[in-house]
């Protein structure tokens, strides 16, 4: 079987200034780190491995400084990398970088795909199931159990007031939520063997991409304004002194604001 | 004049509460946007529901009362929304900004050459398009974006972002989709659905009001008495992902960045510190209170409310005191 894993570079949470000049989000501010929720798929892949000896291929789609990004996928125990990079994808919106996702895909052989079911940085959760689209296979997404049987996947899709199962043949696209397993750290050895596997990287010429297809000025949805949310006025804190007036106080507080 | 599509999100017949704030949201800009308001209902219910999402501002109900709309995953909404905007011509299509629904309007936007706001918590027209603000980076910023001309504008609205006014429409004429499933939309099929609610407290992401536990509730009976203050206030119970984590409460109600974004009225946090991937999921609470015994934790700087002490002390005279306040 062959599984490929798409994974996006984000700044760091807790690092500061990640909107730049052009109104995108500055992947060069700050620490840029593998999207923590790309551990858990990668963690997938890798059980697939041991369990279906898959081989597996991460994707990234992103500048050329991300490569360090796709070495870190690599230290998981992934077998090789493909890099998608181009000035031109500058500025893309979901369904943009989805069309790149989708040619990359294309230009490769696979059964499955495993996404993450968002992004920590964008959030839009948009990018995994337009890539299904434009490939015409099925989406299962917000997998929080995943099992390949042969050419059927089946996967326990999370919601609000629990999960449904659902199944498809493959291939398939899925994305994945982070209580579908516990990621394990990259070993030593293969943080050595990341540096030698195999990474190709292309431009979008090099998967027929044509410029106008992708990039800020051919986004179909455009940010073009933002502005910090004003700051809070500092609250009441009040120390429980064990007499049970600290609650006493919170009550009445809620009653007065009508949540109670 | 054109119509605006409403996708109405539904569970056990009717309509989620969110649905009912996206009418009342669009019936608010219909005047500016010369749009009349229709909403689309997929799978079986429309008619029951139909007085309701006439009194929240829909003149035209489209429905396709088909066990197909939820026996597949995606497609079948997709093309049924798509028969809706083939039948209706509309340009613009408010959907429920939820999981599962985001994957129907990035399909769809796919299809019939959309862009897609997610989250969509602030709307205004503007040239006849409409402009849209959110919140990103855990609310830290505040951005405005609009669909590019010459793209329908599928729009996903937040929970909680605008109010469900029942304005008092009459009952909207019901039009008959016609949908003709594709191949394709049958191809991911639902085996089996696995429902575990509560039937009286309210999801995290309706609930006006929303209790959560953390780290610091110790073992998985803390939950307990989260559940017992939930249920005084009529609350939902979320948790932080050191409780999701521990297996003392389910992944779908960590509230956080990889976790759920929550906007209720009232957030009440026990024994959560506030780290910044907990606060990226309820910093845009609109009120916000905290129990923690440390008093440096982080959650207190963004609290309207705290107490400084020991949550097993206080949250049991918390909900004492409200019942008696109840009466
Ligand atoms: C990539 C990534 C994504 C993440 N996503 C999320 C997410 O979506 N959601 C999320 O919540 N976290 C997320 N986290 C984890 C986050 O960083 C914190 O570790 C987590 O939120 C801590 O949970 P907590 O506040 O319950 O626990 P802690 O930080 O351990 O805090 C426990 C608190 O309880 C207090 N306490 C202890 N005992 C008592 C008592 N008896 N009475 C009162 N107070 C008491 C302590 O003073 C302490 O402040 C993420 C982390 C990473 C790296
Ligand atoms: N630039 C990218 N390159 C590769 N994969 C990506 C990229 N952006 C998003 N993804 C994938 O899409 C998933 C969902 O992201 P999003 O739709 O942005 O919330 C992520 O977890 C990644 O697996």
């Amino acid at each position: 079987m062959k599984i490929i894993v798409p994974v996006k570079r984000t700044p760091d949470t807790a690092a500061e200034k990640v909107i730049g000049d052009d109104r995108t989000v500055d992947r060069d501010a700050g620490e840029s780190v593998l999207c923590p929720v790309n551990e858990f798929s990668i963690e997938e892949a890798v059980r697939l491995k041991e369990s279906q000896d898959a081989e597996v291929t991460v994707l990234l789609v992103g500048p050329e400084s991300a490569q360090s990004t796709v070495r870190k996928a690599l230290s998981y125990g992934l077998d090789g990398g493909l890099q998608v990079t181009d000035d031109a994808i500058a500025g893309s919106d979901a369904l943009g970088t989805a069309r790149v996702i989708a040619k990359a895909l294309e230009s490769r052989e696979w059964d499955l795909v495993i996404f993450g079911n968002q992004s920590t940085d964008a959030r839009t959760c948009l990018v995994p199931a337009a890539v299904a689209e434009l490939l015409g296979v099925p989406s299962l997404t917000y997998a929080r159990h995943l099992e390949v049987e042969g050419d059927t996947v089946t996967v326990h899709r999370e919601h609000e007031e629990g999960w449904d199962v659902v199944e498809a043949q493959l291939p398939a696209i899925v994305s994945v939520v982070e209580a579908i397993n516990e990621p394990r750290y990259p070993s030593f050895k293969g943080i050595m063997a990341a540096k030698s596997k195999p990474l190709d990287v292309v431009s979008l010429a090099d998967l027929g991409v044509s410029a106008d297809e992708v990039g800020a000025g051919n986004a179909a949805a455009t940010m073009y304004e933002f502005e910090p949310r004003p700051p809070k006025e500092a609250g009441t804190v009040v120390e429980d002194d064990g007499s049970g007036a600290a609650a006493a106080q919170l009550a009445d507080w809620m009653v007065d604001k009508k949540f109670a | 004049m054109s119509e605006l599509l409403v996708l109405i999100d539904h569970s056990d017949g009717a309509p989620k509460k969110l649905s009912l704030q996206m009418l009342s949201a669009a019936a608010g800009l219909a005047d500016d946007a010369d749009v009349s308001v229709s909403a689309v209902w997929l799978g079986a219910g429309a008619s029951d529901a139909a007085a309701t999402i006439g009194a929240h501002g829909a003149t035209k109900l489209y429905h396709w009362d088909s066990e197909d709309a939820h026996g597949y995953v995606t497609l079948p909404q997709v093309e049924g929304l798509q028969a809706a905007i083939d039948a209706s011509g509309a340009d613009v299509v408010f959907f429920a900004s939820t999981n599962h629904v985001k994957d129907v309007a990035s399909r769809l936007a796919i299809r019939v050459g959309g862009g897609v706001i997610t989250d969509v918590t602030g709307l205004r027209v503007e040239d006849g398009r409409f402009v849209a603000t959110k919140e990103v980076f855990g609310g830290d910023m505040i951005t405005t974006s609009r669909v590019a001309d010459g793209h329908v504008q599928i729009l996903g609205i937040a929970n909680n972002a605008f109010p469900a006014e029942g304005a008092g429409g009459d009952a909207p004429e019901l039009v008959a989709l016609d949908v003709d499933l594709s191949e394709a939309a049958t191809a991911a099929k639902v085996v089996s659905v696995e429902k575990q609610v509560s039937a009286d407290r309210p999801d995290i992401a309706e609930a006006a009001v929303v209790v959560a536990g953390g780290r610091g509730l110790g073992n998985e009976d803390g939950f307990q008495l989260m559940e017992q203050l939930a249920d005084v206030l009529g609350a939902g119970v979320g948790a932080s992902r050191a409780a999701t984590d521990a297996g003392w409460y389910p992944h779908r109600y960590q509230i956080g960045q990889t976790g759920r974004t929550i906007s209720p009225t009232l957030y009440l946090g026990s024994g959560i510190s506030g780290a910044i991937q907990h606060r990226a999921g309820m910093q845009t609470s609109q009120n916000i209170v905290a129990i923690n015994k440390d008093p440096e934790a982080p959650i207190f700087q963004i609290a309207d409310f705290g107490i400084v002490g020991d949550l097993y002390e206080i949250v049991p005279k918390l909900v004492e005191e409200l019942e008696t306040r109840k009466g």
